[in-house]
């Protein structure tokens, strides 16, 4: 049972209530620091959003209150579309970003923007992704998968929360090429609305593989409803998830994570992105945020400035190279 | 029993002074809304959800306050019938027929708090079968892949159009601009753009918020200022209010029927897509037959009072189990209050009792309340409200305009969503004057993408083979309950139409129908 949340939903109002009155501080720093998270209030970029500013207010690594705009639509592309067009030399403003942001800039879903038309500052964390199967299948490794995926592609069907070409469908075909499965055609993928619909007809028997992430699949992995034959990570988890095999222990240089980090737009002057850079940096360091990780299921992924700039850089590519493949 | 704990704990859920103070804002402005000619449960709620959002509050108190609006209206619905001759929204309808009569013989006050006690003993028992049908109803759901969904969805269609609209070819129509329009926007299976017209903003598809304050709240307006010039609101005539508590005696008279129709309606509403103007016109129908020997239905008989006012409140919490457990809502108005749910990131169906149990029981625990509130409210009170019936349109409209407009802008911050909706109101306008129901519209939008991915699905995990659609018992149970509920309102829909609507004389022009 989790009746607290409706309590954590007043505690954090409160917070950013009291926030309120406090005034901006001097220096340099933002005057008025302001996140944009391009989606509505409640998903994952809301939650960098908030969370990460309620966190460095906190420390007092930004001296007022974060203002956060939810600002949705196209998948995030309304958000990126207008920083690049409007707001392209604020120095106070920070965007919420993740794998599925590169996605669609890699796949061309943002309509006449790239990767390059924004900086990149730094990534706050990031949830590994998973391949799942019922607790009853009687597949056991992920070699195990991929094998009767090449011995009768018809024979398994991968459910993950994402469209076809997202990020779950990607972690997939990630590892199938790793595995040696050429044509990513013979991959059946069936895209459902999010983690635990996908999960749900994997227990319906619907389908017999799930790709997700770590924190989708936690509760039904608690429940003993589903196994979890690969971790797409390049260690093995702490804490609870540690008894999961990855994927690379298995013989499958296969890497998934869903890194969360922020973009800043074009303009902003070298002085506020390295500002910005070395506050999340000292945000990402605190012992705070390492509960706030804890607490949400994020794992470590330590990235800044320029060494940010080209993990984008690498990871849209491959996204581009694997799509190209889906799509000839 | 497990389902009592949790309705324990839903209980501690709901009794802050916070959800409290809000259920029962929500139940007088529901009141007020279902007494007001016009203006439904549908519209009610989906004028309320602005502020919801705008208010900023969490899932369960934006519940709470939304569902108390959807039982208040239900309740108000009556108010009107019974003093005006005019049905406050369509379900009321059944509710003229006796209660205009009652009022009539200067027993208006007895009508009234009796129609009162009824719709609380038909709430308060579809509350309890909620309780142990919905679980239940979740454990089923385990059952249903990719094509028994498909079924599902086209069951709702099917049956939609049925009782509660006046033409079944508009219906369809109405259906299927609804699917028209939720093609809009990314297609999920395959990343495609579709009619975006390289918009970005159309990319997400058309927000059916958005859609819905357009098509049912400006649509009032614009409704409204057509009508400016010509004749003025129901002028309300001297009505005797009388004596405003029931006698002992009376209640006794009418329990029988109370509970047999509560029973009725609760089962017309786990229907999904019956909804309560059904639940209350089988209700008044079958006691009619059952009770009715010396032939005073009709005439002021307190029992046709309490057998439509039982039958459609037990509608409207048996409706909230398909849309709870499965995400399929049961009426127009579980439809308006599944796009809330979808609103606030909570995914009704299977997954929202393991994973959201104290929105759900809290939400559950919250109707209790809110019944008991609005029995509260409906005896005292009623004086109160039958004069709220006198607020000129001129100075309501605005204030639904204003509403609209503020609540759109505050959820999405996107004044191209303003466009959207005032195109919408227009379209909503329009569709009036044609007598096209607008709830199907709303029904394609919101379960059209869900609809066609699970066709895609299933047809993609067979490999192209379209006979697993019909490849389970269950899912053949589903098509065939659609074909016949699509097929019988063709041929005794008119009959039963012409009987609803010769029963109560007069209906508002574009009347919404839940």
């Amino acid at each position: 049972m989790r009746f607290q949340h409706s309590l954590r939903f007043a505690l954090a109002g409160a917070v950013v209530a009291t926030g309120m009155a406090l005034a901006p501080a001097s220096a340099f720093e933002p005057e008025q620091p302001e996140c944009i998270a391009p989606a509505n209030p409640g998903g994952g970029w809301d939650f960098t959003c908030r969370q990460v500013g309620k966190t460095m207010q906190d420390l007092g690594l930004i001296g007022s209150t974060m203002q956060v705009v939810n600002l949705a639509g196209g998948g995030g592309g309304v958000a990126f579309a207008e920083v690049v067009n409007k707001r392209g030399d604020d120095n106070d403003l920070i965007v919420a970003a993740s794998t599925a942001t590169a996605t669609r800039l890699a796949t061309g879903a943002y309509p006449g923007n790239t990767m390059d038309q924004v900086r990149w500052l730094a990534t706050i964390g990031a949830d590994y992704g998973v391949i799942a199967v019922a607790a009853d299948s009687e597949i056991e490794t992920l070699p195990a998968l991929l094998d009767q995926i090449k011995a009768d592609p018809a024979s398994i069907a991968v459910a993950g929360g994402s469209a076809v070409g997202g990020w779950d469908h990607l972690k997939v075909l990630i590892a199938a090429k790793a595995g040696g499965i050429d044509d990513f055609r013979s991959v059946k993928y069936i895209a459902f609305d999010g983690g635990g619909e996908a999960v749900t007809q994997l227990l319906a028997g619907s389908v017999q593989a799930f790709s997700g992430d770590i924190s989708e699949a936690k509760g039904f992995v608690d429940s003993g409803d589903i196994k979890v034959i690969a971790v797409l990570a390049p260690e093995r988890l702490s804490g609870d998830f540690s008894k999961f095999p990855t994927a690379t222990e298995q013989g499958i240089e296969a890497l998934g994570a869903n890194w969360r980090g922020f973009y800043a737009p074009k303009g902003m002057s070298d002085e506020a992105y390295d500002h910005w850079v070395g506050q999340i940096k000292a945000l990402y360091d605190s012992p705070e945020w390492k509960e706030v990780m804890a607490a949400n299921g994020l794992e470590p992924l330590d990235l800044q400035g320029a060494d940010f700039e080209a993990f984008v850089a690498e990871s849209v590519a491959t996204i581009k190279d694997l799509t190209a493949a889906i799509t000839q | 029993m497990e389902v009592l704990a949790s309705l324990g704990d839903g209980f501690s859920v709901a009794f802050t002074l916070q959800n409290l103070m809000l259920a029962a804002l929500g139940c007088f402005l529901g009141t007020i809304m279902g007494a007001l000619p016009g203006l439904g449960p549908s519209n009610g709620v989906a004028i309320l959800i602005p502020l919801a959002f705008t208010l900023g509050l969490p899932p369960t108190a934006a519940l709470i306050l939304l569902t108390s609006v959807y039982y208040g209206a239900m309740y108000g619905g009556r108010i009107s019938s019974i003093l005006l001759n005019i049905p406050g929204d369509e379900p009321a309808l059944m509710t003229c027929l006796d209660g205009y009569p009652m009022a009539q013989k200067g027993r208006a006050g007895e009508a009234l708090a009796l129609s009162g006690v009824a719709s609380f003993v038909g709430a308060f028992l579809a509350t309890w079968g909620l309780v142990f049908i919905a679980p239940q109803l979740v454990k089923v759901a385990l059952l249903f892949g990719p094509a028994e969904y498909f079924a599902l969805f086209t069951l709702a269609f099917a049956t939609l159009g049925g009782i509660s609209s006046t033409n079944q070819a508009k219906a369809a129509f109405a259906a299927a601009l609804g699917l028209g329009i939720a093609m809009i926007g990314v297609d999920g299976q395959t990343g495609v753009p579709r009619f975006t017209f390289g918009e970005v903003h159309l990319y997400d598809g058309i927000d059916f918020l958005v859609a819905l304050v357009g098509l049912f709240a400006l649509s009032e307006v614009l409704i409204f200022l057509e009508h400016r010039h010509g004749e003025s609101e129901a002028s309300a005539k001297k009505v005797e209010i009388g004596r405003i508590t029931p006698s002992l005696s009376m209640l006794k008279y009418c329990t029988p029927t109370m509970l047999r129709t509560s029973v009725l309606g609760f089962v017309a509403g786990v229907l999904p897509g019956a909804g309560a103007s059904l639940g209350s016109f089988i209700s008044y129908s079958m006691e009619k037959r059952l009770v009715d020997r010396e032939g005073t239905f009709g005439t002021g008989d307190p029992r046709g009072v309490a057998a439509p006012e039982a039958g459609n409140n037990a509608a409207a919490g048996g409706a909230l189990v398909p849309m709870l457990a499965l995400g399929v809502p049961g009426s127009g108005t579980t439809a308006v209050l599944l796009a809330v749910l979808l609103a606030l990131n909570i995914t009704p169906g299977p997954l929202l009792f393991t994973q959201n149990p104290d929105v759900v029981w809290g939400l559950i625990a919250a109707l209790f309340i809110g019944n008991f509130m609005l029995l509260a409210m409906n005896i005292p009170m009623v004086g109160m409200f039958t004069r709220v019936l006198l607020v000129p349109p001129r100075i309501l409209m605005p204030v639904v305009a204003m509403v609209s407009f503020v609540g759109i802008y505050g959820i999405s911050g996107s004044s191209f969503d303003l466009l959207v909706m005032v195109l919408f109101g227009v379209l909503g306008w329009l569709l009036r004057k044609l007598d096209v129901p607008l709830v199907p519209i709303i029904l394609g939008i919101l379960l059209g993408n869900a609809m066609e991915a699970n066709l895609r699905r299933a047809i993609s995990i067979s490999d192209g083979d379209w006979s697993v659609l019909v490849g389970s018992p269950l899912a053949i149970g589903l098509w065939v309950i659609a074909f016949v509920g699509f097929i019988l309102p063709i041929i005794f829909g008119a009959a039963l139409k012409r009987r609803m609507k010769l029963a109560a004389s007069k209906e508002d022009e574009g009347e919404l129908v839940d």
